[in-house]
């Protein structure tokens, strides 16, 4: 009897002395996961840190100052770099990157719902072929049809206009929207749908009044990605702009460097951190979509 | 629905329907058509056979260095990725505090990450004389000649895309929140460490979310461009002159629109072959636990 108690509270003891070394480990595992995360945290953001101070520097400075905090703070990287060493500010610049961007994100919100609704809601011949040729689309890269698109849009009179960049959008072509879009409809219950439709509302009633509000915040995560994909995209207005007056901010980035004279690195380090900046605005108002958004045309993938 | 016409749902797909052929499928045989012939905007294409490809693979050393260059950038850029992703996301999945916050930090890189601005910052923090050399020399090194040294300027490139690990990492870290808790707590009873665990349970769990990855991540790489056109114009010695840069140059400076397809078909059926080994290799190592949709 006596025996067997000892037994039990040594066991109790090792248990108990098992659980408190549990909790140590576990403080010291987690002080090593903070301090490896805050690390790789500090040596990824730094670069976009020391960018914002460096545009505040003279152009002696930047390249002898790796801290963050100019010696003698000037504005004038922005001033001379806003004025550009075209006929345009970079107003113009900021302008077209926003005339791109508007119709565009609209084309793409309403082809996309339109066509996620037809795909998720509807049985139709050659459904499954279609739904095929989305994921392939989704895999296929761009380079294989550049070259005709360019030929088709020449041939159009397109070139030189935002049209190229526009229309593609407009007719649901960037197949990763759809595709999460899609994905997230067919976790939304049919009853409300259904109810609307006994109550004598049309398809096309019910995608925009019952449809369209419970797909919203999918809807944003695509709108989201949309403008900060065309924001960096760079190859598209390359290829299809010539004329100086109708750049987006990428490509007069890249004429800055390319013209700018030597020395004045301010000027083109002040104008970067302006073009990141609706980027990065964006993001930090609305990050949930796009954690969201990924997460969900990802992972169901 | 079922009182519907059953093409009404072809309505709804119209739009992708149209835009399909038109700025997908009819371009796709094109290009593959351009790509036996010689057209070079001046005169209709004139059909030349296999000249092109035969052009690129007996004669052409450009494309030779472009290919091979490419072939190490993707083959060093996409398993990095992927392992410092899915470390991070690891790390990062420990009910930890903060996790948002770092979640949100390391997702900014690949936000910004494909700008040209970005691209800018890269040149100047990996100049001679830049941020990352006079970190360095701090600590007492040797400041490393990252872009004028053709043995290291591709490697700069990769690590722009390392930087942007932060949207593999989400997808996977989504993926790794999603495994069932009682997994693990049946594993621990059989007393498995950590080692065992991550090797038995939590890898094969997230095999369908690396397959996604992967596919999605080279797919991208392959393609990259913004990075090396602006950082270092393909230089120095062509050592970052990836196929993408050889084919803008090929299609839309020299306007050579029929061999820059047959480049572009090539670099194509590099992608697809890759593909298919990765789709048909997937059945021996992707786990698909939860399909019950099947």
């Amino acid at each position: 009897m006596a025996e067997e108690i000892t037994v039990r509270t040594t066991a109790e003891l090792d248990s108990a002395r098992t659980l408190a070394e549990g909790r140590r480990m576990h403080a010291i595992s987690s002080a090593v996961r903070y301090a490896l995360l805050a690390g790789v945290g500090f040596l990824m953001l730094y670069p976009l840190i020391w960018l914002i101070g460096a545009s505040f520097k003279t152009n002696s400075e930047i390249f002898a100052n790796p801290g963050f905090i100019p010696s003698e703070p000037t504005l004038n990287g922005y001033i001379d770099g806003w004025r550009t060493s075209t006929p345009y500010t970079f107003a113009t610049f900021f302008w077209n990157t926003f005339l791109i961007i508007l119709p565009k994100t609209i084309g793409t919100a309403i082809s996309c719902a339109a066509v996620a609704y037809g795909f998720a809601r509807f049985e139709f011949p050659g459904k499954r072929i279609l739904f095929a040729t989305l994921i392939a689309t989704l895999l296929l890269p761009n380079v294989v049809t550049r070259i005709p698109q360019y030929l088709l849009f020449r041939d159009l009179g397109w070139l030189d206009s935002f049209l190229p960049l526009w229309v593609p959008s407009a007719f649901a072509g960037d197949a990763f929207f759809v595709f999460m879009l899609i994905q997230f409809l067919r976790a939304i219950p049919r009853d409300m749908e259904e109810a609307a439709r006994v109550d004598g509302a049309n398809t096309l009633q019910t995608l925009i009044y019952i449809v369209v509000p419970m797909l919203a915040p999918a809807l944003i995560s695509v709108c989201l990605f949309q403008f900060i994909w065309t924001m960096n995209d760079f190859l598209g207005p390359l290829i299809y702009l010539s004329s100086v007056d109708k750049y987006p901010i990428s490509l007069a980035l890249k004429l800055s460097i390319d013209t700018t004279e030597a020395f004045q690195w301010n000027r083109i380090l002040a104008m970067s951190v302006l073009a990141l900046v609706p980027a990065l605005t964006v993001f930090f108002l609305a990050q949930k979509y796009f954690i969201e958004g990924i997460s969900t045309g990802g992972v169901k993938g | 629905m079922g009182g519907d016409s059953k093409y009404l749902g072809l309505a709804y797909v119209a739009p992708y329907i149209a835009g399909l052929l038109i700025f997908t499928a009819v371009p796709f045989v094109a290009s593959f058509y351009l790509s036996f012939t010689d057209y070079s905007l001046m005169r209709p294409p004139q059909w030349s056979g296999l000249e092109n490809y035969t052009e690129l693979f007996t004669r052409d050393r450009t494309f030779r260095k472009s290919l091979s260059v490419t072939l190490l950038y993707v083959f060093m850029t996409v398993p990095l990725k992927l392992i410092f992703a899915l470390f991070i996301a690891y790390i990062l999945n420990y009910r930890l505090k903060f996790i948002n916050f770092f979640r949100t930090a390391y997702y900014v890189p690949s936000i910004l990450g494909g700008s040209i601005a970005v691209a800018v910052l890269w040149r100047y923090i990996f100049a001679d004389a830049g941020l990352v050399n006079m970190a360095i020399t701090a600590f007492g090194g040797e400041p490393v000649n990252w872009f004028g040294d053709p043995g290291n300027a591709l490697f700069t490139i990769t690590l722009l895309r390392l930087w942007q690990f932060g949207s593999a990492m989400v997808i996977f870290l989504a993926a790794l929140q999603s495994i069932d808790k009682t997994l693990y707590e049946a594993a621990a009873i059989d007393g498995a460490g950590k080692w065992h665990t991550f090797v038995y349970i939590t890898l094969p769990l997230i095999t369908p979310v690396i397959f996604f990855n992967l596919i999605m991540q080279m797919v991208q790489a392959f393609q990259e461009f913004n990075g090396p056109y602006v950082i270092t114009e393909g230089g120095p010695l062509k050592s970052t002159y990836l196929l993408p840069l050889y084919i803008y140059e090929e299609a839309f400076k020299k306007f050579h629109m029929g061999y820059a397809s047959a480049i572009a078909w090539v670099m194509f059926a590099i992608i697809m072959v890759l593909t298919l080994i990765a789709f048909w290799s997937s059945r021996h190592w992707v786990y698909y636990a939860g399909d019950k949709r099947s």
